[in-house]
């Protein structure tokens, strides 16, 4: 059974239509990438997936783990392990990052039937997971992502992703506004999170990336739908010859 | 309990048509069940009429007095339709109305057919919230009429020119402007207020805009030392209306300008000011931004600066209603005081009943920024001078609030002078 | 309805037989009789053994009382409360009055006691359950005592030292709110049953936080309770009054008055989390919160700063203020206040800058929801002889729903030009970005609102004593719980 199976997806925002027919399987283990020039629908893709409002699906289904994954209220997605890097992370002023996280994680674990962890054995988890992407206490402890600059927000992402261990992570950009050294840290964070029971979806403008983290598909999505599919060479094919290619004379 | 007073209510009505002598009979009721206005009523807690009361106002003759020219102190503004009235009558021996475009009326509002009136006037105004509003509807006699037609616009500003003149006795006066622009009509409407001598104009505007309509509208209030001003202004904005409003007050002993607006579904309101205060003046600005509708939104911003014992008052009121949902709001009062002896009382005020809006305020009082003084003293420019420069930069960022050339540049030019004395009596 | 009229059924069913006519000073009476009279002020002085001038001082704010009409400028609306129809005084219920266990007690509170992890003794003791053992609280507060007084701290009941220290009483009580102040405080001083008084001598820093919850006999002081905190040349205490435990009282009025008097050098930090009864989601019953708290900064370099966090009561209807007499001194006020369903709150506070130099801060977050209502109505005064004063304002209020309503009325009068005042306000919803953020992380909308709103609060919340701040934290989630969906 695969963790992620999407089945004619077609999804309006404010009634528009922005996804018109997306099919995608997903098996356990899995890493896909998704391209696609801007504005064609893949941060939409990503929010539709994590259950956010005003993102209106009108047809198609989507299973996740077993699961109607569109039944499901944008909380219980995530304690079911699926997790979005977001492509703008959302700043909350008087909150600090451990707070914030802690609270995630035992909404997490509670669900996992594991207990909660106290707050010694939070600190020692996180300060571990926050060392290897260079991010500092004083990180931790200021607001949620308030004043940070863009790559310390994405590296922020990519600690919570760390720290709460998702099954199915999404990440949305995840790679710009990181300088290289930081590119090379979160590249090799989400490499350890690989597992043959986790998959990942990675949206990405660049290449590069997926030189760090190699995918097993690479699919184009423009337009709302998805137009080719491969695998890590489609991606290279992708830098030479641009969109123009393979999204005909409509795309950007 | 307290002590209620009724003056300047002791003239007959005149009679005239039917709804209009009902209005008045309504109008007189009210003001003498509230009376003259005193601190303990909330709206007016920081204005004191006492003085007004002390002085014997005679009601200015019908016949009107025709002025020889028009006193120094209005904004310059060339190639403007020009309404003159002196102590609340048109003179049209003053005015230059001449070659209205299409669908454009501009005159006396004494000379209109009631039954045209009838729809608009005191119709638009909340008189009954301000006593001497309900005061003026029951002794208005004449005043600016200017109406547009659908579509039509108004091709240079209309300058309505207000001349309060008093020789030896005390005059009191009540005029009633009504301006109604249809839909999608534009217009500039500039107002001066000069005069001379001690009066007390007790002034109501209403003001209609219909679906779209555009109104520019500035006031200069530049009255004798000796004068009292009281005005009242309501404006009702239909839907996707705009208005862009800036009131200068500098002159007369004791004035309180009040605004208030009604805002439809997606309206652009701009409602600012400035104030210059010097000797023993007193200035009130007071308004009411009222949210009916969704999506539209309110910018505000009134900045003062009061030197020797001159007091100011801001109230600035924001109420978003229930339905005015993704409303904006946006109000800012600024006030430098120059000198001890200076008093300023302000209350932003917001009450809001929907919640998916965005609004603010903020205010600030007392002298200028130490740290700005400092960076342009350390380029070399002697304290004085600095003081100077961020005096009148601070009024240059609230005249720049009014869009339109013309009229921007003709408050300037009255900022200027002002400040030029300010500086000429500090060396 | 009479306001008081359910709290009188209640009362009426347990003294039916006991209830006697035109007392006068029967001092072996229980209970007054019902209605305001000169002769209840008489006795509930008599009762408590007061010297002469204190009666005199209650009989003189009783004939002021009745001549003053009820504030109207709060934007609260109730019926008018008859107070003839109420008791005045009434001696602590026996146990045979109490409910035996927590057995007796309404499950809901039990539930919320549970939420905020509150021991099942204290449980006992704010459900007002009849112990017979020496409740842990008391034994220690005795402990604390004796330290305390070692160190010539006094802290006990209002009643106390009026027995005890009568010429500290005279000379502070109605000094910063005089008796004729406001129609609740006038109540206030012609009825006041008991409350805290504290005293820290000169130079002593004191070494703990004073709580009322602490405080021998704390269970009944009543409706109209008495505050006096007294702190003398250089020394510092901070004092917490009330807690985070649904309280609940069978007076629907509570008119309190508290009085902080800071001399040189000295600091006060009064901190307070009040949750009485807020009536249930139709706005029935819940306490009517009316309270006048000031302190005066009378000596140079004092300080006082007011933490409140005001999640109960019906109608809450308070300003702690500041009177800034003293040169260099400092006011703070930090406020969380939040209503849900029909709750309605005017509060804020007044900052009087009198002194030279003398600074405020006012940090105010107000947090409507549901159908209510909430003001926060300021005043920031500047004295002509405040020379250089400093004043920075900062209120911001949080929607949550579309029917509840949020207001902002300061008041800010400058009559010295070297003073720099700065007020800034806004009004917004809880971002729905923050929202989905926090769920796309795994919590639910609650504990998504919970956290945004305590994020929202941190600038208040962080003033408040460690002890405080965890559980008033929690009562800030259980307060909203049920406002979102
Ligand atoms: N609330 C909205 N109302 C109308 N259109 C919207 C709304 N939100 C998104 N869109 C439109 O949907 C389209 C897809 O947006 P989306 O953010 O999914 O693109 P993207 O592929 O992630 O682009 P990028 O590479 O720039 O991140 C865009 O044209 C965008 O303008
Ligand atoms: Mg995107």
């Amino acid at each position: 059974m695969p963790l992620l199976e999407i089945n004619g997806l077609h999804a309006t925002v404010d009634g528009k239509p922005i996804l018109n027919g997306i099919d995608l399987v997903i098996e356990a283990g899995e890493v896909h990438a998704i391209m696609g020039p801007n504005g064609s629908g893949k941060s939409t893709l990503a929010y539709v997936l994590a259950g956010r409002e005003g993102y209106e699906v009108t047809a198609g289904e989507i299973r996740y783990d077993g699961k109607d994954l569109l039944e499901m209220a944008a909380d219980e997605r995530a304690r079911a392990g699926l997790f979005l890097a977001f492509q703008y992370p959302v700043e909350i002023p008087g909150v600090a990052g451990t707070t914030f996280l802690k609270a995630a994680l035992n909404a997490i674990r509670g669900h996992r039937g594991e207990s909660p962890l106290d707050a010694m054995q939070f600190l020692k988890f996180v300060r571990e997971k926050a060392g290897a992407l260079n991010i500092t206490d004083d990180m931790l402890r200021r607001s949620l992502n308030v004043g940070f600059s863009g790559g310390e927000k994405k590296r922020n992402e990519a600690l919570q992703m760390a720290v709460l261990e998702p099954k199915m992570a999404i990440l949305d950009e995840t790679d710009s506004g990181l300088d290289i050294d930081a590119l090379k840290l979160v590249a090799s964070g989400v490499n350890a999170l690989r597992a043959p029971d986790r998959s990942l979806l990675v949206i990405t403008h660049y290449q590069r990336l997926l030189d760090y983290i190699v995918p097993d598909y690479v699919h184009i999505l423009a337009d709302g739908r998805i137009v080719r599919s491969g695998d890590k060479l489609l991606a290279v094919e992708l830098e030479e010859k641009g969109y123009g290619a393979f999204v005909g004379a409509k795309a950007a | 309990m307290a002590r209620k007073s009724t003056p300047f209510a002791d003239e007959a009505l005149v009679a005239g048509a039917p709804w209009i002598d009902a209005l008045r009979g309504d109008a007189l009721a009210c003001y003498r069940e509230q009376g003259l206005p005193t601190a303990r009523s909330e709206a007016w807690k920081f204005t004191n009429l006492r003085r007004l009361e002390r002085i014997a106002f005679a009601p200015s003759p019908a016949k009107g007095t025709p002025v020889a020219e028009i006193p120094d102190g209005i904004a310059a503004l060339d190639g403007a339709y020009r309404a003159v009235f002196v102590n609340g009558r048109f003179d049209a021996a003053q005015s230059r109305l001449g070659d209205l475009p299409k669908g454009v009326e501009i005159g006396s509002l004494a000379a209109v057919d009631p039954d045209l009136l009838e729809p608009y006037l005191g119709r638009i105004a909340d008189t009954q919230v301000h006593p001497l509003a309900a005061l003026n509807t029951a002794y208005m006699a004449d005043g600016l009429y200017m109406k547009l037609a659908d579509n039509a616009v108004l091709d240079a500003p209309l300058h309505l020119i207000s001349i309060a003149s008093a020789g030896e006795t005390a005059q009191r006066f009540h005029p009633r402007h009504l301006v109604v622009l249809g839909e999608n009509a534009t217009a500039t409407l500039v107002e001066s207020h000069v005069g001379a001598g001690e009066t007390f104009s007790n002034t109501v505007l209403e003001a209609d805009l219909g679906v779209s309509a555009m109104l520019n509208h500035y006031k200069l209030q530049n009255e004798a030392p000796d004068a009292f001003h009281i005005a009242f202004s309501q404006i009702r904005l239909a839907d996707r209306a705009s208005y862009d409003g800036f009131v200068l007050q500098t002159g007369a002993r004791l004035a309180r300008n009040e605004v208030r607006v009604q805002l439809g579904d997606r309206v652009e309101c701009r409602l600012n000011g400035a104030y210059l205060g010097r000797g023993d003046q007193h200035i009130d600005n007071t308004t009411f931004i009222d949210h009916t509708a969704p999506n539209s939104t309110s910018r505000e911003v009134y900045k003062g600066v009061l030197d020797d014992r001159a007091r100011g008052v801001f109230q600035g009121k924001i109420l978003v209603r229930k339905d005015a949902q993704k409303t904006n709001g946006h109000q800012l009062n600024k006030t430098l005081l120059l000198s001890r002896g200076t008093e300023m009382d302000s209350k932003p005020e917001l009450e809001i009943y929907a919640d998916d809006v965005k609004c603010g305020h903020g205010a600030t009082t007392g002298e200028l920024e130490e740290d700005a003084l400092f960076y342009l003293r350390a380029r070399g420019i002697a304290s004085a001078e600095a003081r100077a420069m961020l005096v009148a930069a601070f009024l240059s960022d609230a005249v720049a609030e009014i869009q339109a050339e013309q009229p921007r540049a003709a408050f300037q030019a009255v900022v200027d002078q002002w400040l030029d004395a300010t500086e000429a009596s500090t060396r | 309805m009479a306001v008081t009229s359910e709290t009188l059924a209640q009362v009426k069913s347990v003294t039916e037989d006991g209830y006697k006519h035109g007392f006068v000073t029967d001092i072996e009476m229980e209970r007054t009789a019902k209605g305001l009279s000169e002769d209840t002020v008489r006795f509930i002085s008599a009762r408590k053994n007061e010297p002469e001038w204190l009666l005199e001082w209650r009989l003189k704010a009783y004939r002021h009382w009745l001549t003053m009409p009820e504030p109207q400028w709060a934007k609260v609306s109730f019926p008018p409360i008859d107070y003839q129809d109420s008791y005045y005084f009434a001696a602590p219920k026996s146990d045979s009055d109490k409910p035996k266990s927590l057995d007796e007690v309404d499950p809901k509170l039990l539930e919320t006691y549970a939420k905020l992890g509150i021991p099942l003794l204290e449980q006992e003791m704010l459900a007002g359950v009849a112990v017979d053992a020496v409740f842990d609280s008391v034994s220690v507060a005795t402990t604390y005592k004796k330290k305390l007084g070692e160190m010539g701290i006094i802290f006990c009941s209002f009643s106390e030292a009026v027995q005890e220290h009568p010429e500290l009483v005279r000379q502070y009580l109605g000094s910063v709110v005089p008796y004729a102040d406001n129609k609740h405080a006038t109540l206030n001083s012609a009825v006041f049953t008991d409350g805290s008084f504290v005293y820290i001598p000169k130079g002593v820093r004191c070494p703990m936080e004073l709580s009322t919850y602490f405080r021998i006999n704390a269970e009944n002081t009543g409706q109209f309770e008495r505050t006096l905190i007294i702190a003398d040349a250089g020394s510092y205490v901070s004092y917490l009054e009330g807690c985070t435990a649904p309280q609940r009282d069978e007076h629907q009025l509570h008119a309190a008055v508290v009085e902080l008097i800071a001399l040189d050098d000295a600091e006060i930090k009064y901190s307070t989390v009040q949750n009485w009864y807020p009536g249930d989601e139709e706005g029935r019953g819940g306490i009517y919160n009316f309270v006048t708290k000031r302190g005066a900064c009378r000596g140079r370099n004092s300080k006082i700063a007011w933490t409140q966090v005001e999640t109960g009561s019906a109608i809450t209807w308070k300003y702690p203020s500041c009177l800034l007499i003293g040169d260099n001194s400092v006011g703070e006020f930090y406020s969380v206040a939040i209503t849900a369903n029909r709750q309605q709150a005017d509060t804020g506070t007044k900052m009087i800058h009198i002194g030279r130099n003398t600074t405020s801060t006012i940090i105010s977050k107000g947090i409507a929801a549901g159908r209510a209502d909430q003001t926060y109505r300021g005043q920031v005064k500047i004295m002509a002889s405040a020379e250089g004063a400093r004043n920075f304002t900062q209120c911001d209020s949080l929607l949550i729903g579309d029917q509840c309503g949020a207001h902002t009325v300061p008041y800010i009068e400058t009559h010295n030009p070297t003073a720099r005042v700065e007020h800034e306000a806004t009004t917004s919803r809880i971002s729905d970005d923050q929202l989905f953020y926090c769920m796309q992380r795994g919590l639910s909308a609650e504990e998504a609102v919970s956290v945004i709103v305590n994020g929202f609060c941190k600038e208040v919340m962080r003033t408040l004593p460690m002890e405080f701040a965890v559980e008033a934290q929690k009562l800030i989630g259980i307060s909203l719980e049920g406002s979102v969906g």
